[in-house]
């Protein structure tokens, strides 16, 4: 059985479903993030489970049991906001110790958690300042330590990062990964950044209008999309329409070009079928296994260092592709001749 | 405006208010003939009379402060969580003491719980002390209120409650140890304002019957020359040590709440 256990949730603010039929089984030391466009009800989700707000239907069991009664103090659920939301009256040791302190933990044991804490997330010597006198990244690493130190069962991170400047938060991403492994608390980490959630994740779930679309691996979510949407909202891609040719044999037909997909499709010969390709997918020029090659324009080249993202038009369709950066070979200027190549294995077909 | 006809201005200000303050201090000063002296100042506080009610009125304000702050940090902090549309009639509430004048909110006291009625407060001077407290509560609370109300604008209260909730905090927790050391430069305003006001009154003091600073003032105002003068000055210095306390901790408190 999961060790956090989230049954069919309903929530609507007024004529607003925000959350629909939400459930998500998550195992003990598990890090699942909730990834979503901005409205899409991943805070909605998160404030259930803490308690700040009640579901108008379902079930949150933790360790086989319901929480929903219980209010937000009795849960023993950490939380870190994008605020941050550090006690600006507390030094940094105060901050840290209050949930220990309300928790009615001894002076020296509380001292001794806090040191801890302090050492694990390597602001061992900044217990006596203040909120104020501490970089944004140190702040959330303090409302880290903090959520931490009562030992909760299950911690909680909406947008954590969101706040930090670039360099910052894919360091302190890391860092919160790395200190969730360590201790193995079962964590959910709300984004909607989606390489921050693909980086980082164990499992990600994709949310869309309320509703989980996809809930899978960082590498099943981007290879296997199960909608549209998560298509779409995940990574960059080229979608394509196509027709099923031979479903058995695995073949697609788009604009007069058959693709040979390379395994059994379960849609009848006929059925339109929504497919796409990565940018890593496609080529610039010929290469060995690629076997449809296709003459194109490039239309607009994005220099982005080490990766060179190219949008090339072939036959009225228009295809995104990655190459990466050569000193010796310059990318090709908008408006040039180019040859794409591609394989059929490589096409993704969304849910199939 | 110009730059001259504004400074002429406030010059114009300063002396309307420095001029009657000037010749009061200095007329309290000539008690004894010729010299000036600090005579008028020595009667006063020498007056038994004096240190019994001005010690009640110290009394009575540090109460009344304690009271005002149990009563408005809790509703402040309520209706800024889980009311925020009723703030405009909340504000509206606490500033009707402005409105309403003291004297006849003295005679309703006096109407309502007069020694015939349910309540007999007026009937004791435990009962009146207790009339008297809710009278200068009343007063205060539009400062109070305001003082408490901006304080917790500058923090944001709502994920401060909720962090503190999933900290394991009960609501006397998050009063007492988040939101009230957030705000208690505004407390301390709406105290000392608290305070400067308690100190003056007269009107519930003098319906009321009550051993206060105010009445006595102008008991010594009806019987001598010099000391009235002189209880004026100790009145305003006090005013103004408040004032100069409010500025002091508002800025001293600074430093620490920065980045909140
Ligand atoms: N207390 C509330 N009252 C009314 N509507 C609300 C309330 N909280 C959230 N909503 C609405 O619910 C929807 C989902 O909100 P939610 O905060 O869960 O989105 P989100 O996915 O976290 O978005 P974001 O990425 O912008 O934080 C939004 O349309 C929002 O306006
Ligand atoms: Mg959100």
């Amino acid at each position: 059985m999961a060790y956090l256990d989230i049954l069919n949730l309903q929530k609507s603010f007024g004529a607003n479903r925000v959350v629909r039929d939400f459930s998500l089984p998550i195992d003990k030391g598990e890090f699942v993030s909730l990834l979503g466009p901005s409205g899409c009800g991943k805070t909605t989700v998160l404030r259930m489970v803490a308690g700040f707000e009640t579901p108008d239907e379902g079930a949150i069991r933790i360790e086989g049991r319901d929480v929903v009664p219980l209010r937000p103090n009795q849960r023993n659920i950490g939380m870190v906001f994008q605020s941050y939301a550090l006690f600006p009256n507390l030094t940094v040791a105060g901050n840290v110790g209050f949930g220990l302190k309300v928790a009615g933990v001894a002076g020296a044991e509380t001292r001794a958690r806090v040191a801890e804490m302090l050492e694990l997330i390597g602001l061992p010597e900044m217990g006596g300042r203040y909120p104020f006198q501490l970089s944004g990244g140190q702040q959330q690493r303090v409302a880290l330590a903090r959520a931490l130190a009562p030992r909760p069962r299950v911690l909680l991170l909406d947008e954590p990062l969101s706040a930090l400047d670039a360099k910052v938060r894919v360091r302190l991403r890391g860092e919160i990964r790395e200190i969730q492994r360590r201790l193995g608390i079962t964590t959910i980490f709300v984004t909607h950044d989606q390489e921050e959630a693909l980086s980082i994740s164990d499992r990600v779930v994709v949310m869309n209008g309320g509703v989980a679309d996809q809930v899978g691996t960082p590498f099943a979510i981007y290879n296997q999309p199960a909608t549209p949407f998560v298509a779409g909202f995940v990574g960059a891609l080229t979608p394509i329409e196509a027709t099923v040719v031979d479903p058995r044999a695995g073949t697609v037909s788009s604009g007069g070009m058959v693709m040979h997909l390379g395994r059994a499709l379960p849609m009848a010969a006929g059925t339109v079928v929504p497919i796409a390709l990565r940018p890593e997918s496609v080529r610039l020029g010929r290469e060995a296994g690629r076997e449809i090659v296709l003459p194109a324009t490039a239309r607009a080249v994005e220099f982005m260092g080490s990766v060179i993202r190219i949008r090339a038009e072939a036959g009225g369709q228009s295809f995104l592709l990655d190459t990466f950066n050569r000193a010796d070979a310059p990318p090709p200027q908008p408006g040039e001749p180019v040859e794409i190549s591609f394989s059929g294995r490589d096409v993704i077909v969304i849910g199939g | 405006m110009t730059r001259p006809a504004a400074w002429v201005a406030l010059v114009l200000g300063l002396l309307y208010f420095v001029i009657p303050l000037w010749g009061m201090a200095e007329f309290s000063l000539r008690m004894r003939r010729g010299v000036y002296s600090l005579d008028a100042y020595g009667s006063v506080l020498a007056n038994p009379e004096f240190q019994r009610t001005f010690g009640f009125s110290v009394l009575m304000a540090v109460v009344t402060i304690l009271v005002g702050v149990l009563l408005v940090v809790p509703t402040a902090y309520w209706v800024r969580l889980r009311m925020p549309r009723l703030r405009p009639v909340v504000e509206f509430i606490t500033l009707l003491p402005l409105v309403i004048p003291a004297i006849v909110i003295a005679f309703g006291y006096i109407r309502l719980y007069n020694t015939g009625s349910w309540l007999p407060l007026t009937g004791t001077a435990g009962g009146a002390n207790v009339l008297l407290l809710m009278g200068y509560t009343m007063l205060a609370l539009p400062y109070m209120y305001r003082a408490v109300d901006t304080g917790l604008a500058s923090v944001d209260v709502r994920t401060l409650t909720e962090a503190s909730q999933s900290l394991g905090a009960g609501w006397g927790t998050i009063l007492g140890r988040v939101i009230l050391p957030n705000v208690v430069v505004a407390v301390l305003s709406g105290a000392f304002l608290t305070f400067a006001i308690v100190i003056g009154e007269f009107t519930f003091a003098a319906l009321l019957d009550r051993p206060a600073f105010g009445p006595f003032m102008q008991r010594v105002g009806e019987d001598s020359a010099y000391e009235p003068s002189a209880l004026a000055v100790i009145a305003f210095a006090i005013t103004w040590a408040c004032m100069g306390l409010i500025g002091l901790v508002t800025r001293t408190q600074k430093h620490t709440r920065a980045g909140a």
